[in-house]
C-alpha cells in the first residue's frame, strides 16, 4: 500500500519534472539527433567488417564472410607495413615530439616580462590553426626539391637532398611538421598546470637556499607529473591515429611504404577500391587495439599513483 | 641572514600574488628569487628568438614571394626574402580566376553556414545540460561522452553519409562533424558556472529557459563563445579530407584548400593561368608567386579573426583541456 503509493509519487514526480525541463530537452534535441544519426548510427555499421558487402545490395543482403576479411588482414603484406609504419611514426613523435611543449613551457615560465610572454604565445599558437595542406605546402616551399634549401645546397655546389620525398627520413620529417605546427599549442596545458602550483612553495624553498634548478627539480616538475602523465595516456591511446591528413598529403611524394598508416590502409584499400569490408574489418581492427591501448596506459598511470583519465 | 630573508618573506606575502601566474600582473620579479645571470639570459633569448623565427620567417618568405614581381622572383632564384620588386600581379591574375574565386566562396559559404549551425547547435544542447539536476541530462551526458571514446570509424561512416544521399553534396561537409563533444563540454562547463542567484532573478522575473540563455547565460559567457566559434570556423576552413571523401571528382565544387593542395602542393598549373587549361596533363606548373598567393590567401580569414580570439584562449582552451 505505502510502497505502491511511494511509487505513484515517484512516478508523478518525474512527469512534473519532466514538465519543468522540457525546455532544456527540447534544446539538447539537435545535438542529439546529429549525433545519433552521425556517430551511432555507423556503430551499426561496423557489421560490414563482418560481410562481403556490396553497396548495391545493402548491409541487409550482404553476405555475411565471418572472419574472413580479418583473415585477410593478417595476411595482406601491405596492411603489416601499414601497422609497422604506424607503431614506429607514433613512437618517433612520442619520443621527438611530446618533450618540447614541456620544455617550452619550463622556459616561459621563467620569463618575467609579461610582454615577451604574451608575444611569444600569440605567435606559437598561430601554426595550430594552420591546415595540414597549408603546413606541407610552407615546408615544400622550404625544404623541398624546388625548395628554399636545395636551392642553397644548389647555389654553392654541394649537391641537393629532396627531403619530401626521402623515404628514409619520412619519420623525422612528419615530427618536424607536427612539432611546427602542435609545439606551441601544447604548451597551454602546461602552463596552466604551472599556473597552479603555489608560488609558497617556491618562495618557501627558495628561504631554504635551494637554487633555480634544484627548485625546478623538487618542486616544478612534481608539480606537472599528473598532467604530464594524463597527456602520456591520451597519446598512447592515440597511438594509432598519426596525423592522417599529413600522410594522406604526402603519400604519392615518398611512397607508400613509408607513408601507409593503418587510417590511409583503411582509405585506399576500403573506399578508394569499393572494397568497403576490408576497410572496415582494418578500421575495427584499429578501434580495438587503441581501446585497449588507452585501457593499459591508464592503468599503467594508477599503478605509478597519478590519475589518469579518471580518479580510482 | 635569516633576519633579511624573514623580511623579505613577509614583504613578499604582503604583496599580493595573483592567483595563477608566477609572474603574474606587474608584479615582475618576485624578490626571493635570484638575479638572472648574463649567460642565462642569453640562452633563454636565443632559444626563444630561435622558436619565434622558426614558425615566422616562413611565413614572411611566402608572403614576401606572394607580393614580388616576376622579376623579383626570377632575380631571387625563387623565393624572395628581402623585398625587391614589389607587386600586386599574383593576386590580380589569382581573383580574376574563376576556379579560385569560385573555391573562395565555397569556403567561406561552407564556414559560415558550418560554423553558425554547429554554434547554434552546440550552445543549445550546453545550456540544456548545464542546469544541475534536471531532468534527464544525465542520460544526454552519457549518450554525448559515449561518443568520444567509441564510433564506427571511416568506412561506416562513409556508407551513412552517401547511403543519405550526400555524395556530392554540400552538406556532407558540414553535417557530420557539426557537433564537437568536446566543443559542447567546454561550453557546459562555462554555463553551469554562471551564478544562479543571476539565473534565479532572472526566473522571478517571468524570463524562461530561453530568455535567460539568449540574456543571461550568453553575455557573461562571451570569450568562450567566441573561442569556440574560432575552433568551430578554422575546422570547416580547414578541412579537405571530407571533401576528398564525398566530393572527389567536383571540381567545381571544391573548397580553397583542396585547391590549394591540387594546384599547389602537387605543382599542377592553377587552371586560369597562362597556358594552362584544366586538367590537361600538359598543364604548366602556376608561377611561383600565383602559387604563394593562393597560400596567403587560406590565411587571410585566420588572420583576421585570430587577434579578437587570440586573448580569450587562456580563459576558453584551459577548462576544457583539464575538465574535458
Amino acid at each position: 500500500m505505502s510502497t505502491d503509493r511511494s511509487r505513484r509519487g515517484e512516478r508523478a514526480g518525474r512527469l512534473v519534472r519532466l514538465r519543468r525541463d522540457r525546455t532544456l530537452l527540447l534544446m539538447t534535441v539537435p545535438a542529439v539527433a546529429l549525433l545519433l544519426v552521425f556517430n551511432y548510427v555507423p556503430l551499426f555499421g561496423i557489421v560490414t567488417a563482418f560481410q562481403y558487402y556490396d553497396p548495391l545490395i545493402g548491409v541487409r543482403y550482404s553476405d555475411w564472410a565471418g572472419l574472413e576479411q580479418f583473415r585477410r588482414l593478417l595476411d595482406d603484406p601491405v596492411f603489416w607495413q601499414a601497422l609497422k609504419n604506424t607503431l614506429y611514426l607514433s613512437f618517433v613523435q612520442l619520443i621527438l615530439f611530446f618533450p618540447v611543449p614541456i620544455a617550452l613551457a619550463l622556459l616561459l615560465n621563467t620569463v618575467v616580462s609579461e610582454r615577451i610572454r604574451n608575444l611569444f604565445q600569440s605567435v606559437v599558437y598561430l601554426p595550430h590553426f594552420f591546415s595540414w595542406v597549408l603546413t606541407i605546402t610552407v615546408f615544400q616551399q622550404m625544404l623541398g626539391g624546388a625548395g628554399m634549401l636545395n636551392q642553397f645546397l644548389r647555389d654553392h655546389s654541394i649537391g641537393t637532398w629532396d627531403i619530401m620525398t626521402d623515404p628514409d627520413t619520412f619519420a623525422l620529417l612528419v615530427t618536424s611538421q607536427a612539432v611546427w605546427k602542435e609545439a606551441g599549442w601544447g604548451i597551454i596545458v602546461f602552463l596552466a598546470a604551472l599556473s597552479a602550483i603555489n608560488s609558497e612553495m617556491y618562495e618557501a624553498a627558495a628561504a631554504d637556499g635551494a637554487g633555480r634548478w634544484r627548485r625546478m627539480w623538487h618542486i616544478t616538475l612534481p608539480g606537472l607529473r599528473g598532467v604530464i602523465v594524463l597527456m602520456l595516456v591520451l597519446r598512447l591511446g592515440n597511438a594509432l591515429s598519426v596525423g592522417f591528413e599529413q600522410f594522406l598529403i604526402q603519400r604519392a611524394a615518398v611512397g607508400h611504404d613509408a607513408a601507409d598508416v593503418l587510417d590511409t590502409f583503411a582509405f585506399y584499400y576500403g573506399i578508394a577500391t569499393n572494397d568497403y569490408s576490408y576497410g572496415a574489418a582494418a578500421g575495427l581492427f584499429k578501434s580495438v587495439i587503441s581501446l585497449l591501448l588507452i585501457w593499459g596506459a591508464n592503468k599503467l598511470a594508477h599503478a605509478f599513483g597519478e590519475d589518469g583519465l579518471y580518479r580510482r | 641572514m635569516t633576519n633579511a630573508s624573514t623580511i623579505e618573506r613577509s614583504r613578499a606575502a604582503r604583496r599580493p600574488v595573483s592567483p595563477g601566474l608566477r609572474h603574474g600582473g606587474r608584479g615582475g620579479r618576485p624578490v626571493w628569487e635570484e638575479p638572472p645571470t648574463a649567460v642565462g639570459q642569453a640562452a633563454k633569448g636565443l632559444t626563444l628568438g630561435g622558436v619565434l623565427a622558426v614558425v615566422l620567417v616562413p611565413l614572411w618568405i611566402v608572403a614576401l614571394t606572394s607580393v614580388s614581381s616576376p622579376g623579383a622572383v626570377n632575380r631571387a632564384g625563387g623565393l624572395v626574402i628581402w623585398p625587391d620588386g614589389l607587386s600586386l600581379q599574383a593576386y590580380r591574375e589569382m581573383l580574376g580566376d574563376p576556379t579560385v574565386r569560385t573555391a573562395l566562396l565555397v569556403s567561406l559559404g561552407i564556414t559560415a553556414v558550418g560554423t553558425a549551425l554547429s554554434m547554434v547547435v552546440s550552445v543549445l544542447c550546453a545550456y540544456g545540460l548545464s542546469r544541475p539536476r534536471s531532468f534527464g541530462h544525465r542520460w544526454v551526458l552519457l549518450l554525448l561522452i559515449v561518443t568520444m571514446f567509441v564510433g564506427g570509424g571511416m568506412i561506416p561512416t562513409f556508407l551513412v553519409v552517401t547511403g543519405l544521399g550526400g555524395y556530392n553534396q554540400y552538406w556532407a561537409l558540414i553535417l557530420p562533424s557539426a557537433v564537437s563533444v568536446f566543443n559542447v563540454l567546454v561550453l557546459r562547463s562555462f554555463y553551469s558556472s554562471t551564478s544562479g542567484e543571476l539565473i534565479d532573478a532572472a526566473r522571478m522575473d517571468g524570463a524562461g529557459d530561453w530568455r535567460i540563455l539568449w540574456s543571461v547565460v550568453l553575455p557573461t559567457s562571451r570569450a568562450v563563445t567566441a573561442v569556440i566559434a574560432l575552433f568551430y570556423g578554422v575546422g570547416y576552413w580547414n578541412s579537405f579530407f571530407n571533401v576528398m571523401l564525398y566530393l572527389p571528382t567536383e571540381s567545381a565544387k571544391w573548397p580553397l584548400q583542396y585547391v590549394l593542395l591540387t594546384y599547389v602542393n602537387r605543382g599542377v598549373g592553377l587552371p586560369g593561368s597562362v597556358n594552362s587549361g584544366f586538367g590537361s596533363e600538359s598543364a604548366q606548373t602556376a608561377p611561383l608567386s600565383l602559387q604563394m598567393a593562393v597560400v596567403v590567401l587560406t590565411l587571410v580569414p585566420l588572420l583576421v579573426v585570430y587577434p579578437f580570439v587570440q586573448k580569450h584562449f587562456r580563459t576558453g582552451v584551459l577548462t576544457g583541456a583539464i575538465k574535458g
